[in-house]
């Protein structure tokens, strides 16, 4: 603004930053590193020189960590399998449940009525882990892999149903349009011109979900709900770290397995 | 109004002081208009003229603004009050529609599409299961080959031309059995070719069928060319309404304003 005169155009200046920005910025991020340092002590954080410390058990546990025993073999895949199957018909149910609600909680389907409570229970499924609802259904059903099943299917259902849910409400309603100017009713209206646009990406999200799910499955498998997890809790009290390395193997090339299956099988829909 | 048979049967469309208003724009000011069964008539307007508005209207697609307003189809009275009535769905069956983007489902093969105008007359599991009868597989079979797509009937809908795509939206609607077509700008998206082929179909459909047509269309050629009766509107108002043979230079300045040239496709007036 100081050539008010001059012929040459003048230049606009830079875009500041403000005052109040940098005073924000500096709140925000200080406060950040408070609550760290003042959080040290909550943590322990003075006992991390231990882990380095090489006392005998850690050297035991490492030592024996880097020689697996896989004698028991046979049972861990066995195991392994069960887990698998734990997270299949968990993601599956979940799907089953997770449809329904889905359409309701999608603004362009459903009424405000509707959608309203429909998430408020989405919410719910959601933000209660699901080895919280596993212990539940441990005590109700017992310990074995239908605890699990059930608890996988709650959390995932919820999961699933927002997901599904905004698949729907992304959708080209032209084609909608087109299937209710047949006469066609509301449910028509869905079979034929929601499933239709929202099918590929539904599939992948269920794919996905089962990808987590056989990860989550395993430590669901610690609160006693079946599966791989239960024999590597056993191993683990038994200070048999041999076994427990071996374990954790298999749980590793069985999840990695999965992982890319089940990519390889989305990339193809989309 | 040109047909006689509009004394003895309700006509297609009678709308009666319809009005329709998006924020603080209205699209429809107080519309009135009569269309007996078996006319072809053309909407045209500039863009914004409400001429989409009140087609969508009368499919019961998107309701009216509450008041005196009132639309019936084929005797049935579709929209009052500002709703949308519960016999629409009877009255959406007789009305064959034609979007300008087609709207067919795109990841359906293009005979499912056209299965789809089945919909409205089958009992509804039928439909939900897409336990399509024989007759009516017949049916849409016969409908493809009619438009002259029906060697795409296996191809998903979104892999073919928009001209395809647009005939298959016909064939759906002759499936359906409509007593008239409105088609909402279905030339729109076409190149010229295809867009008369369009046009063509949609003749031949009032002529030979003795189906009613109401279309909206852009170029004010083609609605001389293939229509007999056209409605004009201008900011939600019926400007004129009468033979297309009557629209002439003067006219048409009113209706378009002095740039009227412009609503010309391929041949100047």
């Amino acid at each position: 603004m100081t050539a008010v005169a001059s012929p040459a155009v003048s230049i606009p200046v830079a875009p500041k930053k403000s005052t109040l920005a940098w005073v924000a910025d500096i709140l925000v991020w200080g406060g950040v590193a408070a609550v760290l340092l003042y959080s040290i002590d909550a943590v322990d954080l003075g006992n991390l020189p231990r882990l380095f410390a090489g006392n005998d058990s850690t050297l035991l546990f490492v030592h024996d960590l880097l020689r697996p025993d896989f004698s028991d073999w046979k049972m861990f895949v066995a195991k392994m399998w069960e887990t698998v199957q734990i997270a299949l018909w968990g993601t599956f149910l979940a799907v089953l449940l997770g449809i329904p609600l889905g359409l309701a909680a999608a603004r362009n389907i459903a009424p405000v009525w509707v959608v309203t409570p429909v998430r408020w229970v989405m919410n719910l499924l959601r933000s209660v882990p699901d080895l919280v609802i596993g212990l539940l259904f441990v005590t109700a059903v017992g310990l074995g892999p239908l605890a699990g099943v059930l608890a996988i299917t709650l959390n995932t259902a919820g999961v699933l149903a927002k997901l599904f849910s905004e698949a729907v409400e992304s959708i080209d309603k032209g084609p909608v349009e087109g299937v209710r100017a047949t006469g066609a009713g509301k449910l028509h209206e869905i079979v034929w011109g929601v499933l239709p646009q929202v099918a590929p990406l539904w599939t992948s999200f269920a794919l996905y979900r089962f990808e987590s799910n056989s990860r989550s499955a395993t430590v669901l498998g610690l609160i006693g709900a079946g599966g791989i997890g239960q024999v590597l809790f056993d191993s683990m009290n038994a200070f048999d770290f041999r076994a427990v390395s071996a374990i954790v193997i298999v749980v590793v090339v069985a999840v990695t397995l999965i992982d890319t299956l089940s990519q390889v099988m989305r990339r193809r829909l989309l | 109004m040109s047909s006689s048979a509009a004394a003895v049967s309700p006509g297609l469309v009678l709308a009666r002081d319809v009005s329709k208003t998006f924020g603080s724009r209205k699209a429809l000011d107080g519309v009135s208009i009569s269309v007996a069964s078996g006319e072809m008539v053309a909407l045209i307007g500039p863009s914004g003229s409400g001429k989409s508005t009140l087609l969508r209207s009368i499919t019961g697609l998107q309701s009216i603004d509450a008041g005196a307003g009132t639309i019936q189809v084929f005797g049935e009275t579709v929209q009052k009050d500002g709703r949308v009535t519960g016999s629409v769905r009877k009255a959406r069956g007789k009305l064959g529609m034609i979007f300008q983007q087609f709207n067919l489902v795109g990841r359906l093969s293009l005979f499912s599409n056209v299965m789809l105008g089945a919909l409205g007359r089958l009992p509804a599991w039928k439909g939900l299961l897409g336990a399509w009868p024989q007759a009516d597989k017949d049916k849409a079979m016969a409908a493809l080959h009619r438009v002259g797509v029906s060697d795409y009937a296996a191809q998903r809908a979104n892999t073919l031309s928009g001209g395809q795509q647009q005939r298959g939206a016909i064939a759906r609607a002759i499936v359906q059995g409509a007593k008239a077509i409105l088609a909402d700008e279905p030339v729109a998206s076409l190149d010229p070719v295809s867009a008369r082929k369009v046009m063509e179909l949609l003749v031949e459909l009032n002529r030979r069928d003795g189906m009613g047509v109401i279309v909206t269309l852009h170029q004010v050629d083609y609605a001389i060319r293939y229509c007999d009766r056209v409605i004009a509107l201008q900011g939600g108002k019926i400007v004129y309404d009468g033979p297309s043979t009557a629209l002439d230079q003067q006219r048409l300045i009113e209706i378009y304003g002095p740039e009227f040239e412009d609503a010309f496709w391929e041949t100047k007036a």
